[in-house]
């Protein structure tokens, strides 16, 4: 559709015209803010936790453990220098003893949802996978942070508890 | 000739050149959510009336909702 527009404006005599062929769909999973009735506050981004820990590949295990338990968190995200999710380390491994680096111990590739998903849905989603929490990422990859489901649940536009 | 940007290109144009966002969606989408700052001209009603209001020395930035 933003073809169309971007010649018909071409035609009206605009000489500076662009066309953001991606849209909102590509702002909104970006993590960027929207207005309008529905705006952000229906939105995943809204309710994410950004201080969630992160870590690198070579990190030694005890390091991490230590620094995620003394941040009161039981998880940690493995990300690259651009902020890229390359694994997760659940409790398991946050609460365990083998030595190694994060690379050993991460499940790599965590499913990840995007910040302008609709929180409703993605509530419904979390209850019927009985996911307790679900990683926030940019459509290009890059950690936004992490929504726990009791934030989900709390919010207003959520839905009534099952 | 129109030419199809990515979203760092449209920051730059919004902030550095005072870029004019323009969904072309229907207004009850328009409403629903858009872009901070953007104004509302459905592509049915793209005409020289209702862009009367954009600054012809400034740039136009349209979008949709996605590649569709």
């Amino acid at each position: 559709m933003s073809p169309r527009a971007a010649w018909r404006l071409e035609s009206l005599g605009f000489t500076r015209v662009y066309d953001y062929v991606a849209g909102k769909a590509d702002w909104g999973s970006a993590g960027l803010p929207l207005e309008g009735t529905s705006g952000s506050a229906t939105r995943v981004g809204a309710y994410v936790r950004a201080d969630v820990p992160v870590c690198r590949l070579e990190d030694g295990l005890d390091e991490v453990r230590r620094r995620v338990r003394e941040a009161g968190w039981d998880t940690c995200f493995v990300i690259d220098g651009d902020r890229v999710v390359l694994g997760r380390l659940g409790r398991a491994a946050i609460t365990g003893t083998e030595p190694g680096t994060t690379e050993n111990a991460m499940t790599p590739g965590p499913s990840t949802i995007r910040p302008s998903a609709r929180l409703r849905q993605t509530v419904e989603r979390m209850r019927s996978q009985n996911l307790s929490s679900l990683p926030v990422t940019t459509s290009d990859g890059r950690l936004v942070g992490l929504l726990l489901r009791e934030d989900a649940e709390a919010a207003p536009v959520s839905g009534p508890q099952p | 000739m129109p030419r199809a940007i990515e979203r760092n290109e449209v920051q730059r144009l919004l902030d550095e050149e005072h870029g004019q966002l323009v969904e072309v969606l229907p207004p009850e989408e328009y409403e629903d959510e858009h872009l901070p700052g953007a104004i509302n001209i459905p592509l049915k009603t793209l005409d020289r009336a209702t862009t009367g209001q954009l600054d012809r020395e400034r740039p136009v930035i349209v979008y949709c909702y996605d590649t569709q």
